[in-house]
């Protein structure tokens, strides 16, 4: 049997300063302080430059590899690279004039209303998109609706205003005046992780140079919650993204487990097509509209940029061995059992040294962690640490227990294995996969031999198990390749 | 030690990334306390 690889990587990041108001932690503080607090944050939010010139945003879409973060001097906000371009090795990242029309684009039931003159400027932003025709975005986004029609729907029929460069630009409507799941924020967060999602699978067949058609499956690993009220969060996103990509050979589904979806959305894609049950196989994340702002107060508090205003989607393409692209280990595979316990030692034991043991390797031996990739410049002024580093240093401290790095080395390990976080906090999004694109092309290169990819699951979340979760894997480099 | 907290009643918050909430409640049933309530967040 051919080994699986993960041949392709594609990443998106859409900036939507506009929609950081309708973010959870946002939209819940805004209507118990109203004014005086919009304002601050409306103070507070980049342009689409300075996201664009963000350090972290470029490592993201491929233009800098993490390790580039070290020499950057923190604040990375005050650091912005010159001449930083929107295009990335592995996706872009796209404008909310740009992502308000594709959402039109992706709106089959009529739930976005564009005001009439903001319409055409959305239309006019996506002149000359690689991925969608002048044809197929003017008949969805041209015609836009009076601008009091959707005043009388925000006013009486709990339709949401949507807002670009601060003017009402259109609102969002519900689809149902008694099912909680079809609310119009809930359907808003499913439209966006749709087209975002979309963007990011758009991306991966260009890099991949596949046309739409030769995808066979698709696996949704993002953490909207599609359904009505008979079945909240039991639909999938994966078929509805690859209907707006053209994917008209493949079916699909969503895996969820909170952050690690990709990670097990990967490990099924790489065990289907390791059995010839599918040859190409995409994973696609899209963005995470509720956790837009989710700490934006601790930022308004430091007096810096909300930099929880972009979108992350990722799209892998698993397919059978090409002989040059680093093989997934299925042999690898690190579990965090129901009894495995949930201290962080104790998961980590079972995602990183239970499979290493297995493989006959030393924790040493892994040339680059990919741990979850928060960026620490998001969470540590709003008080939530450090999370890649502290991860980090529970691994460098397993590998000084087992005697195989001195309790010294332990912060030149962290240097070396590791690597700064960077990605939005969008919770799958910064489950390690951030790094795949740069571990296969620098397993490629013959700069490293291998990675491990581990990310951890809030499943207490959901108030139905104390228990928390987690999945891990190692790529290598392909034993065929010269 | 396992008395330290004999007849006191506990509410832990546990965080994800950094000690979990049912690490804590075992750490406190064994100094003695009665967890009344555990549960873990995530912040990021």
């Amino acid at each position: 049997m051919p080994e699986p690889i993960i041949k392709t990587c594609a990443y998106v990041l859409v900036h939507v300063p506009g929609f950081v108001r309708h973010g959870s932690k946002p939209s819940r503080d805004l209507a118990a302080s109203g004014e005086p607090l919009l304002e601050a944050l409306e103070g507070h939010l980049r342009s689409f430059e300075e996201a664009v010139a963000y350090p972290p945003n470029q490592v993201f879409i491929g233009n800098l590899h993490p390790d580039r973060l070290n020499g950057i001097e923190q604040p990375w906000y005050g650091h912005p690279l010159k001449g930083a371009s929107r295009s990335g090795l592995y996706g872009e990242i796209v404008p909310e004039e740009e992502f308000i029309g594709l959402m039109k684009l992706a709106d089959d039931f009529d739930l976005l209303w564009l005001e009439k003159e903001a319409a055409p400027l959305f239309l006019q932003a996506l002149k000359g998109n690689p991925f969608w025709s002048e044809e197929e975005l003017a008949k969805k986004i041209a015609a836009g609706v009076e601008l009091e029609k959707i005043r009388e729907k925000i006013a009486h029929q709990a339709s949401l205003p949507l807002y670009h460069n601060g003017r009402l630009a259109g609102c969002f409507h519900r689809h149902h005046d008694q099912d909680e799941s079809l609310t119009a924020p809930i359907l808003l967060e499913n439209l966006m992780t749709k087209t975002s999602g979309a963007l990011a699978l758009r991306h991966l067949l260009k890099r991949a140079a596949l046309v739409p058609e030769d995808v066979d499956f698709i696996l949704g690993c993002s953490e909207e919650a599609v359904g009505d009220r008979y079945n909240r969060g039991g639909g999938s996103l994966s078929k509805a993204i690859g209907e707006m990509c053209g994917c008209v050979n493949a079916t699909g589904c969503d895996v969820k487990a909170f952050c690690v979806s990709p990670i097990y959305a990967l490990v099924h894609a790489a065990a289907l097509v390791k059995a010839g049950v599918f040859k190409k196989v995409a994973v696609v994340g899209g963005g995470c509209l509720a956790k837009l702002g989710m700490k934006f107060k601790g930022h308004i508090a430091n007096d810096m940029p909300i930099l929880e205003d972009v979108l992350g989607a990722v799209a892998f393409l698993v397919t059978e061995d090409d002989g040059e692209s680093p093989i997934i280990r299925l042999d690898s595979i690190g579990k965090h059992d129901i009894g495995s316990g949930s201290a962080q030692q104790q998961i980590m034991e079972a995602l990183v040294l239970k499979p290493l043991d297995r493989m006959g390797m030393k924790v040493a031996d892994v040339d680059k962690y990919a741990t979850e990739l928060h960026n620490p410049e998001v969470t540590v002024p709003a008080g939530s640490g450090n999370v890649p580093l502290n991860n980090y240093r529970m691994i460098a401290a397993l590998a000084a227990l087992r005697k195989e790095i001195d309790r010294k080395e332990i912060d030149r390990f962290v240097l070396d294995h590791g690597m700064p976080g960077f990605s939005p906090t969008q919770g799958h999004i910064p489950a390690a996969v951030p790094f795949l694109g740069h571990a296969i092309d620098g397993i490629k290169r013959g700069e490293m031999k291998n990675a491990m990819f581990i990310a951890k699951g809030s499943l207490f979340l959901g108030r139905m198990s104390q228990l928390s979760d987690g999945l891990s894997f190692l790529i290598e480099k392909n034993p065929r390749k010269r | 030690m396992d008395t330290m907290f004999e007849g006191k009643r506990v509410i832990i918050f546990g965080e994800r990334d950094g000690v979990p909430g049912p690490a804590i409640a075992e750490c406190m049933k064994a100094a003695g306390a009665e967890v009344v309530y555990t549960v873990t967040e995530c912040f990021v």
